[in-house]
């Protein structure tokens, strides 16, 4: 069953000595540091960052018990907290009261990554006002309601900053309101409600998460999913506020994937007194002393870890039986690239339409990156003086998947295959190539070539044919080229590869070098006068095809055609010294005497 | 390039008389070699009613043709017969099986002088040989037959296909197409194209039991599975037999039984060509045309499924030992109903955009026929729709003839060459052939000279045929 927890805890936790009666802890959430405090900073004030190297030791003398401490940005400025109302700074600094706005406040939250702050006011507490900071001033943002389930009476505080938390998911900040359920109002579980908080305009209710219990939550916010912890059941949800429910009302969303557990934890027991053969403990998750912070943060006081939570996806393939959900949903994490690879290679075990699904879902995210590429590509080349704003250039993330990975990871190991059948193999490639298509994505010519490959194998000609009278395979040098040696298997490719080099129009030398190849000489020479090309044909080239040929007029027909064009374009019927036609001249004489040579006109 | 004008066209009498079957039969020497037995030879005999004696006179006849212009050539023994009075074709489908068609002019004594040049050898040779793989289509060799039940099955079977087949030959109307035998393709942009291909290979995925599938629309193929001698060929049955049969669904009225079916909540135009008229009727029965096609090693008979919604149709080929049951008829239509009616809508709607896109100007006005031995595609500007009885042509029949003129001199070279033919009645006729290609223009410009005729043929490559390879 460990391949269904889609859940896990961080392999280097951020470590620090565990809360006691000597020892505080404390966490800043705005610079992600833990502060263990020994008795009163007198034996010592242990800082431990997100990474090893901001890690801060030093001391300070105890002044009473501490009941907040933290560090400016970039451990500039240390400020301690030991009453309510008084912070000390242990360098002498001067305050300067910049704005003040006098609110009855209950209680706030602040979103250091945001820079917003939230403000519960009135009695019930359910009113609550945003102010955004920004280089130094202080702008209130319009205040909102939170729907309470049931409005007490009398009035009271019934909104907890314990329920209230504030995140950014997918680039927007989103206040998150864990509305328990109430025996009162006909809720029968818990749900969460998301806020958004945008940074002009009003705030609105934008999507209800069903919990589909009750119970203690604690909410994190990982890789633009919303994960619930469940204390009394021991597991998590997900939810992602992009997929689309189907069943549900608007904006309204079920958990993506079933309940399942954070992956298992051992604590590796370590210092001096440990025997190295001493197997790791097993972390109690869910703790009651766990404490979760936004977004993605679970610290555990009492034994000393702060982990950060991370997404696991393989075990989701298995976990969402719906392909097309599953794939709308990897396409939106982080690290998803491999997975995808995965389904699409496990779909290609699976039904057509499953298949098709699939693709499809796969390349619409990829023409949405070619679109992006492509505006940027634009914005650039008409300079940057356009528009209003200097244009990004867009990021390819790890969702892209476009043609070569395909080919790489899953088409062309598909192909070989054992025991496939090959109408299923076909149809496969087929599907994908319709995909692209109706992307209006150019396919790769390593596409074709695969598809061409199977079918010659399967000796599929007919089919082949068919493909290629309708274009699906599009024209280009090398699969004309590709034909060309199927001829000897297939004499139609022969046909079908003129046409190719015909329809490019770029590729005159080619259909001379065939005809050529073919003693199609006088059709050779033909075709590059209906093209204009025969001015700058090698005469050599054309009296060496006639020449093998053994037909003794032919090879007259086509040396006085070329004496024409020298006259024509020399006024003279020899050919120059660069031509190297010399013996072909002294073949000529030989044939037909010297007399039937053409003479130069005179003028 | 060689020329030939100008040329009289034949038969400029003010009456034309149109060839129909005086008889057709077919025998098989080695069945009654002793005197008095000849009769055994005898597999089939058109008219029926024909004298015993005559009949075995006219075999024997043939018979003695055939054995003594083996002697000049054994390898290619005699094609066809000329005499005053009509003419006769031979073909030898299978080992000591002929087959012999002896034409007539309708309606006239045979008495009268024949007008030589009014049948084409090529064109009734060709007849004689779709009449043959048409039998085959339905029923696998003669020699099969054979094996099955002995020259009683074989006789059984040959009286039973060959007595309605015949009413369907009309051999007024056959010409350079019916030498082609080609198929005619459903021009189509890549896209949706793709989307049929799409549709072919989910609905082979999901009803396993379908072996071939072969798509149409407008009469026109698209997309065939079988392998392209089977596909000719079965082309030719459903364009001249199954589809001018059924009428159009769409056309029919309110309360008629062919109105479309509703599926759940799905209205699709679905319905079955051969099998079950009605699937809905208790009494229904789902038996299907069967049909042979060539296997790398033989032969696999097949039952023969068409379901056609709006102008597309489908062909879903099935091996015939398995027993077609209601359920799978209606897993079927279900299936596929919807989906096809969907794709009728959207090959139209494609199809009607490129039209508007091309312009009224890439309409042709040349009247031309183009055949492409490679891939069989024919196109006719020629020809007027066909229908259940006779294949109708905008041109006079002393062009067609022509026409087949010039493909019996093609056929006798292989290098590329063209023909340019001024006939009396002020028509240029161009045959050109390259590569593998034939294309035939009828010109009617009066006072154009050989030049401006040349030019008019390269400019109608250069606009109706730029997308292939055509030496000029």
């Amino acid at each position: 069953m460990s391949e269904e927890h889609y859940l896990e805890l961080c392999e280097n936790p951020v470590q620090f000595e565990h809360a006691s009666s000597v020892n505080n802890v404390f966490f800043d959430e705005a610079n992600k540091q833990v502060f263990a405090v020994r008795s009163g900073g007198a034996t010592g004030v242990v800082v431990k960052g997100p990474d090893d190297k901001s890690s801060v030791a030093f001391r300070m003398d105890d002044k009473g018990e501490v009941k907040c401490i933290k560090f400016s940005i970039g451990n500039k400025i240390l400020a301690v907290q030991r009453t309510s109302k008084s912070v000390v700074f242990p360098d002498k600094r001067s305050l300067k009261l910049l704005k003040s706005q006098s609110i009855n406040v209950n209680w706030y939250q602040y979103c250091p990554e945001t820079a917003v702050i939230l403000l519960s006011t009135t009695v019930q507490g359910n009113i609550l006002q945003p102010f955004a900071f920004r280089s130094g001033t202080m702008s209130k943002m319009s205040k909102f309601e939170i729907e309470l389930p049931v409005v007490p009476k009398p009035a009271k505080l019934s909104l907890s900053e314990r329920d209230i938390a504030m995140a950014t998911i997918y680039g927007q900040l989103h206040v998150m309101y864990l509305k328990h359920h109430s025996r009162t109002a006909n809720s029968t579980s818990a749900e969460v409600v998301l806020y958004h908080l945008p940074r002009e305009g009003a705030c609105k209710k934008s999507h209800v998460l069903k919990l589909n219990t009750t119970g203690k939550f604690a909410l994190n916010i990982v890789d633009n999913l919303v994960v619930v912890h469940h204390q009394s059941s021991q597991t998590s949800l997900i939810f992602d506020i992009k997929l689309k429910e189907p069943d549900c009302a608007v904006n309204t969303h079920q958990p993506v994937l079933p309940a399942r557990s954070i992956h298992p934890y051992r604590i590796p027991l370590s210092g001096p007194a440990v025997v190295p053969s001493q197997p790791p403990v097993p972390c109690q998750l869910y703790s009651s002393s766990w404490s979760v912070f936004q977004p993605d943060i679970i610290i555990s006081a009492s034994e000393g870890y702060l982990w950060y939570l991370q997404v696991k996806l393989p075990p989701t393939v298995n976990l969402l039986q719906d392909k097309g959900k599953l794939m709308d949903f990897l396409l939106r994490r982080r690290d998803c690239k491999m997975v995808i690879l995965s389904v699409c290679s496990q779909s290609t075990r699976g039904v057509l339409p499953v298949v098709a699904t699939v693709f499809d879902k796969l390349n619409q995210v990829y023409k949405e990156y070619l679109e992006a590429e492509q505006s940027y590509t634009v914005a650039m080349e008409s300079g940057p003086s356009r528009g209003s704003a200097a244009q990004k250039r867009p990021v390819r993330t790890q969702a892209v998947i476009d043609q070569s990975d395909m080919y790489t990871h899953v088409l062309s190991s598909f192909t070989e295959r054992k025991g496939v059948s090959h109408k299923f193999i076909i149809a496969v490639l087929m599907e994908y190539i319709r995909s692209l298509n109706q992307f209006q994505i150019t396919v790769q010519h390593y596409l074709y070539e695969l598809v061409i490959k199977t079918l010659v194998q399967h000796n599929l000609f007919y089919m082949l044919h068919q493909f290629l009278q309708y274009h699906v395979l599009s024209d280009s040098k090398p699969l004309a080229c590709l034909l060309l040696s199927l001829e000897s298997t297939y004499p139609p490719a022969h046909q079908l590869s003129l046409d190719m080099l015909k329809r490019l129009s770029t590729a005159n030398d080619e259909i001379v070098e065939v005809l050529l190849s073919k003693q199609q000489v006088l059709g050779a020479l033909r075709f590059i006068r209906s093209v204009g090309g025969h001015d700058n044909v090698s005469a050599r080239k054309f009296l060496d095809a006639a020449r093998q040929t053994g037909d003794q007029m032919l090879f007259y027909t086509v040396f006085r055609s070329f004496q024409q064009r020298n006259q024509r374009l020399r006024g003279s019927p020899g050919f120059n010294p660069g031509e190297h036609c010399e013996e072909h001249v002294v073949h000529f004489k030989q044939l037909f005497g010297e007399q039937a040579l053409m003479k130069p006109s005179t003028v | 390039m060689l020329m030939i004008s100008p040329r009289m066209a034949s038969g400029m009498q003010e009456k034309q008389y149109t060839p129909s079957l005086l008889s057709f039969f077919i025998y098989n020497p080695t069945f009654g070699p002793r005197e008095g037995e000849e009769e055994k030879k005898i597999l089939f005999y058109h008219p029926s009613e024909v004298e015993k004696n005559e009949k075995i006179r006219n075999v024997g006849l043939c018979e003695a043709i055939v054995q003594f212009t083996r002697t000049f050539c054994p390898t290619k023994p005699a094609k066809s017969l000329h005499t005053q009075k009509n003419r006769q074709f031979f073909f030898e489908p299978e080992d000591n099986f002929w087959i012999v068609m002896k034409p007539n002019k309708d309606g006239k004594p045979p008495t009268i002088e024949y007008q030589e040049e009014e049948i084409l050898d090529t064109v009734y040779g060709a007849v004689v040989r779709q009449c043959y793989s048409m039998y085959k289509l339905f029923n696998g060799t003669f020699g099969r037959a054979m094996e099955a039940g002995g020259v009683e099955l074989l006789t059984q079977k040959l009286e039973k296909f060959f007595y309605r087949y015949l009413q369907t030959l009309h051999l007024q109307s056959c010409d350079l197409l019916d030498v082609f035998g080609g198929i005619s393709f459903f021009p189509l942009d890549k896209m949706t194209y793709l989307k049929i291909q799409s549709f072919v290979n989910k609905v082979e995925e999901s009803l396993s039991l379908i072996k071939y599938t072969a798509f149409l629309y407008n009469d026109q193929l698209i997309w065939s599975g079988l392998e392209q001698d089977d596909m000719r060929i079965l082309y030719k049955y459903l364009t001249t037999s199954l589809f001018p049969r059924h009428s159009e669904p769409e056309l029919a009225g309110r309360d008629s039984p062919l109105r479309p079916e509703v599926a759940g909540n799905l209205l699709h135009y679905g319905r079955f060509l051969t099998g079950p008229t009605n699937l809905k009727d208790p009494e229904a029965k789902f038996r299907f045309p069967k049909i042979f096609v060539s296997t790398g090693d033989g032969y696999e008979e097949l039952h023969l499924i068409v379901y056609k919604a709006m102008s597309a149709a489908a062909c879903f080929m099935i091996s015939a030992s398995v027993e077609l049951t209601r359920e799978f008829c209606e897993q079927l239509d279900g299936l596929v109903g919807p989906q096809l009616t969907l794709l009728a809508s959207d090959i139209c709607e494609q199809f009607t955009i490129n039209r508007r896109i091309s312009g009224p100007e890439k309409e042709p006005q040349f009247k031309f026929i183009y055949f492409n031995h490679m891939n069989l595609a024919e196109k006719s500007t020629i020809h007027m729709r066909k229908t259940a009885s006779v294949c109708l042509t905008s041109v006079h029949p002393d062009l067609m003839k022509i026409l087949g003129d010039i493909n019996c001199d093609f056929a006798r070279v292989d290098e590329d060459e063209e023909i340019i033919v001024k006939a009396m009645t002020d028509y240029w006729v161009v045959g050109k052939k390259s590569d593998q290609r034939e294309l035939y223009v009828i010109l009617n410009q009066k006072n154009a000279n050989l030049i401006e005729v040349n030019e008019e043929v390269k400019r109608l490559c250069a606009t109706q045929f730029n997308n292939i390879f055509f030496l000029d």
